[in-house]
């Protein structure tokens, strides 16, 4: 059974149309990415999928529910967790308060401790970190602190809407693992990147987002091989 | 002395501004906009106070409290919530509305007279033996009761709003909205939510200022509101408006300057403009404030 299943969905911006009804699922324990180049639309599907910007139509359902017009902070109750574009981390809280806010929505908080624990145990660099403002944290802590912060809510479903922008390669590589890791311990991933390269290998299955439409779909592999993304988006 | 006691006047009459101005400072940060409505919520609070005095004055201090807070949350859901995300100007000319509305109301309610009240420091009956009316003398150093008490209101509000803000997962919360509303309701936080709390929070205070302003010397009437409301909205933005430490520091500064000023015979009848011109100067040389920091441009 599908976890996410998003049904033709339209999200205009004014009169422009960014999203011309796409339709795409995303399976119980997959790694599924969005990719497509600069402006297709890849932002724009995250963030109306969690009803951050609102949808002309089309319905998504997670996880047996009907999200399609259930308010952004109901969302990640239900299990769905969104590491949005640009991190946007709260610059202004420390590296400690910024996880207590990703924990916000547990009813139960008394695996806070533990869950902290967690992430401080899976980036080191964050424990280290602390009591810092966030805001002073380079790049790459900033990312780190972003997917941890996603965690505190253990989510079902992590969203996360292009996690390796603007790092160093070494550092890349590194979300990407963190990513891999995540899945592996049973959380489901729904990827937008424009490194189709790294996010094919580690995907089980993607979609090809040009201008608001899907063009393409199908397993990592056999997307990395085609050769329309080849062409367009691994450089030949 | 005399120094000594302007000094801890203007502390008393600053601690009340910005305990006013704390209230535009959190609405601002939170709901980016500029309530004009709070300076009103101080007069509501003073005839609150006068029609619940003769019930006992205790009630009337908590009565009006609650029902402010609770004013300040009806205001927003009714005329400032359907607003969001409307244009900042429709937004501003809206509680420029509110203000008129409940200035209004009250005249329509309470009648055109001016109230003057039993003052509330009768609260303290063992201070009223003539002729130390209301005077505290410790050694050569006496106090106006009313003045030791604001102090005490002050400091105290201060700082479990400070501890409020920085410890609990609410307070943590208001600053996340006030930094990035999608981030914050990614994380589940509900906006709507943080932003009626800070109504109710502002509108507290305010009701709180409006019995330390109605402590000694009440005279309460429609427009009572406005002056406080005014200097305190130049101490929130003196401090740096968005900011909480900087309205404390920008409505400690006012009020010092404002005691000051009247200390000087040739300069007090121009107070109220020196106060003004203050405000100028730092919109002309730091227009963020003292405390005020530029928004970080979002990706
Ligand atoms: N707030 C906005 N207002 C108007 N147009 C927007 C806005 N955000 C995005 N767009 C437009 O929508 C299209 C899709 O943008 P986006 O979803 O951000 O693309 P991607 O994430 O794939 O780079 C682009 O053409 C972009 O210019
Ligand atoms: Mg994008």
């Amino acid at each position: 059974m599908a976890m996410l299943e998003v049904h033709d969905l339209e999200v205009y911006y004014g009169v422009i149309r960014a999203l011309k009804g796409i339709s795409f699922e995303v399976n119980k324990g997959e790694i599924v990415t969005l990719i497509g180049a600069n402006g297709a639309g890849k932002t724009t599907t995250m963030q109306s999928v969690v009803g951050l910007i609102p949808k002309r139509s089309g319905s998504v359902i997670f996880d047996g529910h009907d999200i399609t017009k259930t308010p952004c902070h109901k969302i990640v109750h239900l299990g769905m967790t969104q590491v949005p574009e640009g991190r946007r981390i709260f610059q202004e809280l420390s590296v400690y308060d910024n996880l207590l806010m990703g924990a916000y929505s547990m009813k139960n908080q008394s695996s806070f401790k533990s869950d902290l624990e967690a992430i401080y145990t899976r980036f080191p660099r964050l424990a280290e970190r602390k009591n810092q403002i966030a805001g002073t944290l380079s790049g790459g802590e900033q990312q780190m602190l972003a997917m941890g912060r996603a965690i505190m809510s253990h989510p079902k479903l992590l969203m996360l809407d292009e996690p390796s922008m603007g790092l160093s390669p070494l550092l890349v590589d590194q979300v990407f693992e963190i990513i891999k890791d995540i899945n592996k311990d049973g959380t489901t991933i729904l990827l937008v990147e424009q490194n189709a390269g790294k996010s094919l290998a580690i995907s089980d299955r993607a979609y090809v987002l040009e201008n608001g439409s899907i063009v393409l779909s199908g397993t990592g592999n056999e997307l990395a091989s085609s050769e329309m993304v080849r062409k367009a988006y691994l450089g030949g | 002395m005399e120094f000594l006691n302007t000094f801890i006047n203007g502390l008393s009459v600053g601690g009340v501004y910005a305990m006013i101005a704390l209230g535009y400072t959190m609405v601002y940060g939170i709901a980016k906009m500029l309530n004009f409505a709070h300076g009103d919520i101080i007069m509501v609070g003073a005839y609150l106070i006068v029609l619940f005095l003769p019930i006992n004055p205790i009630v009337a201090i908590i009565a009006a409290i609650i029902l402010c807070a609770i004013l300040g949350i009806f205001i927003e859901k009714i005329a400032y919530k359907p607003l969001r995300g409307a244009s900042p100007l429709a937004v501003l000319i809206t509680a420029i509305g509110v203000s008129y509305l409940l200035q209004s109301l009250a005249q329509i309610i309470a009648g055109p007279n001016t109230y003057y009240p039993d003052p509330l420091s009768k609260l303290f009956p063992e201070f009223m033996g003539e002729p130390t009316y209301g005077i505290i003398t410790i050694g050569s150093f006496s106090i106006k009761l009313s003045t030791l008490i604001t102090l005490i209101c002050v400091a105290i509000v201060m700082t479990a709003l400070t501890l409020f803000v920085k410890y609990t997962r609410t307070g943590r919360a208001m600053v996340a909205v006030s930094e990035d509303k999608g981030a914050a309701q990614l994380m589940g936080i509900n906006v709507n939510h943080i932003i009626m709390i800070t109504f109710a929070i502002g509108s507290a205070l305010a009701a709180l200022a409006s019995i330390l302003t109605t402590f000694d010397a009440s005279k309460v009437s429609t427009t009572m509101g406005s002056l406080p409301g005014i200097k305190a909205f130049a101490a929130a933005v003196i401090g740096g408006i968005g900011s909480i430490p900087g309205a404390m520091l920008g409505g400690i500064i006012l009020g010092l300057v404002e005691c000051f000023a009247q200390a000087v015979p040739a300069i007090a009848p121009y107070t109220v403009t020196i106060e003004f011109s203050l405000l100028i100067i730092m919109l002309l040389v730091k227009p963020t404030g003292i405390l005020g920091k530029k928004r970080r441009e979002k990706v």
